[in-house]
């Protein structure tokens, strides 16, 4: 296929990147799937809409992010320059609530009145029921029940925040039976309930709204490095779950040929073991949750469960616009074990004094990867995701010491 | 629009009850639900008990639109090892013993992507499928398997719900062949019922815009609901309460009791006599 002239055109009309994306949902949620399409359409033309999201990010979400230039990693990794963008810094802690604030203003917008979601650890969650809890609304999250026994801390959170946590005990009981059950809730519930979903994935618009209102990161990276260092980074690097905290640093820069990027998916236990969440390298084209993308499953079409020590890479897709990314190679996709992550943990954390969440620390170990082969003034910025103090049980027990 | 001769199977079914001055009853299992035996030996046997078409549930690992009772059902029928191709082969063996009831697949578009369209629509048509319920294959995706399906003479077999207004029912009726089926209730299978007169009232809307049957499903469990729906629309459908009457008898190991089948064929025959006296006296 000949390179588009743009990588930032997508979604075309029937919301599809390529031959992936699109709205495979049941006939009860179309008409709801287009009154959303429409409504965002309507907020992304209205300045009053920008001016609003503008508003909470700054005074509620803490933005813009830092972007720290890490020198003792630098030079431990002795190679590029590494800044850190800090979303670990927002308000609860990771990139989520950049997508939540968008979302449930315009759920206010719509006159909804009730919003639902899933988790898997539970990061979207506690974002979600955090603006619920700002803005007076009812919020019921998905959680599968696997899920919410190795993330307690934020079961706890989002529960404090007001928010009716349901177990979810269908199919394998993780993140992918989250989005099934919160996706019967909408079918059941059509007049009064706006769906935040937490990543770039589901039918359109989803896709393409949460990268909107992502792409906040990757737009402040452009203006913080012209500050920093007078010109664009040479590489981004982010973890990708579902792939939102990537989308919003990479597409900005989609459309500048210098700029490399590289996404790293969870190894798990390593490719080759099979207990991997990693779609696009470990996995087939496929349907699931509103979008055709990459997905782990069998040679029969059933989706196989995702492995990785972190939550919240833990799932067996990936959003549909990185699916076209890595057929048209514009971005690279990589793949980084449990093991590497934990030390990647360990460095930022003692060079940095920065507890990364283990999500952000695939992130960090692919940056020390590439980093040792680049030249000294490649700016390298890795997407610090979010904090780590959800997770310092999970590393305790991975490293045999009591927390 | 017509789908060539394997609608017929349903044109003619269809025919049949109309002359006969009664409405069908369409029941629901999945394939290989709880193993590939004993759901064999249903579906052989649900015929004579009363069901004038077969709905053949595609197990699927991620079924969105299915509450707990088809979802488990699924579950079973993976475990026991039950694929795309399996089913297909099933369908198959039925139909040479049984050419005239209508067999609906239902299912979810993942599994028949993997397996191949073209490649699944060949294996399909030989074996002996009427048509094609796709619950997440809405008419904005109609080239990918609608079309091609028409084009070989399957139906695609729409769902209308209650969420499909006036300015959208066009749409969805445009390419739909064999018969429509209203979602009585926005929401999942197996939970809440309808009222009656919603039904009534969503099936008049209906037949002013399209001259197919109109069947009716979701939250139909007993006969008398089955008999309700009968008096206004051209078929009941059919499926948890009969997929509950399958785990109902299955023992601590989750197989199948030897009471099963004929528990399950019960149930059929008292929704099938609600439904054939919903007209008379
Ligand atoms: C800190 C953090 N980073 C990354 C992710 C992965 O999601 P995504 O790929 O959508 O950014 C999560 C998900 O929970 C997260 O909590």
């Amino acid at each position: 296929m000949a390179s588009p002239n743009t990588y930032r055109g997508g979604p075309d009309e029937r919301g599809r990147f390529g031959a992936y994306g699109g709205r495979y949902v049941a006939e009860t949620l179309m008409p709801l799937v287009l009154e959303l399409e429409r409504a965002y359409a309507a907020a992304k033309a209205d300045p009053g809409f920008a001016a609003e999201l503008g508003y909470y990010l700054e005074n509620y979400v803490g933005r813009p992010s830092p972007l720290f230039f890490a020198e003792r990693l630098t030079r431990q990794f002795g190679g590029a320059k590494i800044y850190l963008k800090r979303e670990d810094l927002n308000h609860t802690g990771a990139h989520k609530i950049n997508n939540t604030m968008g979302q449930i203003l315009l759920a206010r917008r719509m006159g909804k009145r009730r919003i639902i979601a899933e988790t898997g650890a539970g990061q979207h969650g506690v974002a979600t029921a955090t603006v619920c809890a700002l803005f007076d609304m009812p919020c019921v999250v998905y959680m599968g029940a696997t899920d919410i026994e190795r993330q307690k801390p934020n079961v706890f959170r989002m529960k404090l925040l007001g928010a009716e946590v349901r177990p979810v005990t269908s199919g394998t009981a993780t993140l992918k039976d989250a989005l099934n059950e919160a996706l019967r809730d909408w079918v059941a519930n059509v007049e009064d309930t706006f769906y935040i979903i937490g990543t770039v994935a589901g039918p359109h618009p989803y896709p393409a709204m949460v990268r909107d209102f992502q792409c906040v990161i990757g737009e402040e990276v452009r203006r913080q490095m012209r500050q920093a260092e007078g010109r664009l980074p040479d590489t981004l690097v982010a973890c990708i779950g579902g792939g939102s905290n990537a989308m919003g640093l990479f597409h900005p820069f989609l459309d500048e040929p210098s700029v490399r990027m590289v996404g790293v998916e969870a190894a798990g236990l390593g490719l080759e073991t099979g207990k991997h969440a990693a779609s696009l390298t470990g996995g087939s084209p496929g349907v699931l949750h509103g979008n055709k993308t990459y997905l782990l499953q069998t040679e029969d079409g059933q989706i196989v469960d995702a492995h990785s020590i972190s939550a919240g890479l833990d799932y067996p897709g990936i959003g549909p616009e990185h699916a076209w990314l890595f057929d048209q190679k514009r971005v690279e996709y990589v793949a980084v074990t449990d093991r590497a992550a934990l030390e990647a943990f360990r460095l930022c954390t003692r060079l940095e004094g920065i507890i990364p969440a283990l999500e952000s620390a695939h992130a960090l170990a692919h940056a020390a990867e590439l980093a040792p082969r680049l030249p000294k003034d490649n700016l390298l910025v890795v997407n610090l995701s979010g904090r780590g103090d959800k997770d310092i049980d999970t590393v305790a027990k991975a490293l045999g010491v009591a927390p | 629009m017509s789908a060539g001769d394997a609608a017929d199977r349903i044109e003619r079914r269809f025919a049949e009850l109309k002359s006969a001055g009664r409405a069908g009853l369409v029941a629901y299992l999945t394939c290989g639900d709880p193993d590939a035996a004993t759901f064999e030996r249903l579906l052989a046997a649900l015929p004579a008990a009363g069901a004038d078409l077969v709905e053949v549930g595609m197990p699927f690992s991620d079924p969105m639109a299915d509450g707990p009772s088809i979802q488990a059902a699924g579950l079973r029928a993976l475990r026991s090892g039950m694929t795309l191709a399996r089913t297909l082969d099933i369908v198959g063996r039925f139909r040479a013993r049984d050419a005239a009831t209508p067999i609906v697949l239902m299912g979810y578009y993942n599994p028949i992507f993997r397996y191949g369209v073209a490649r699944f629509l060949d294996a399909a048509k030989k074996a002996g499928v009427d048509g094609l319920i796709i619950v997440d294959l809405p008419p904005e995706h109609d080239d990918e398997l609608c079309l091609p399906a028409l084009a070989k003479g399957l139906a695609f077999i729409r769902l209308a719900t209650p969420t499909t207004d006036d300015r959208r029912l066009p749409a969805v009726l445009k390419h739909t062949a064999g018969f429509i089926y209203y979602v009585a209730i926005a929401g999942i299978t197996g939970t809440k019922a309808a009222d009656a007169g919603s039904v009534t009232q969503a099936v008049a809307r209906l037949r002013r815009q399209s001259r197919l049957p109109v069947a009716v499903g979701f939250g139909i469990r007993t006969p008398e609901q089955a008999a309700a729906v009968a008096r206004v629309a051209d078929a009941a459908v059919v499926g948890s309460a009969l997929v509950d009457e399958v785990s109902a008898h299955l023992d601590g190991a989750g197989t199948a009791r030897p009471d099963l089948v004929d528990a399950v064929l019960r149930r059929v025959r008292a929704l099938a006599e609600g439904v054939r006296g919903a007209r008379r006296g």
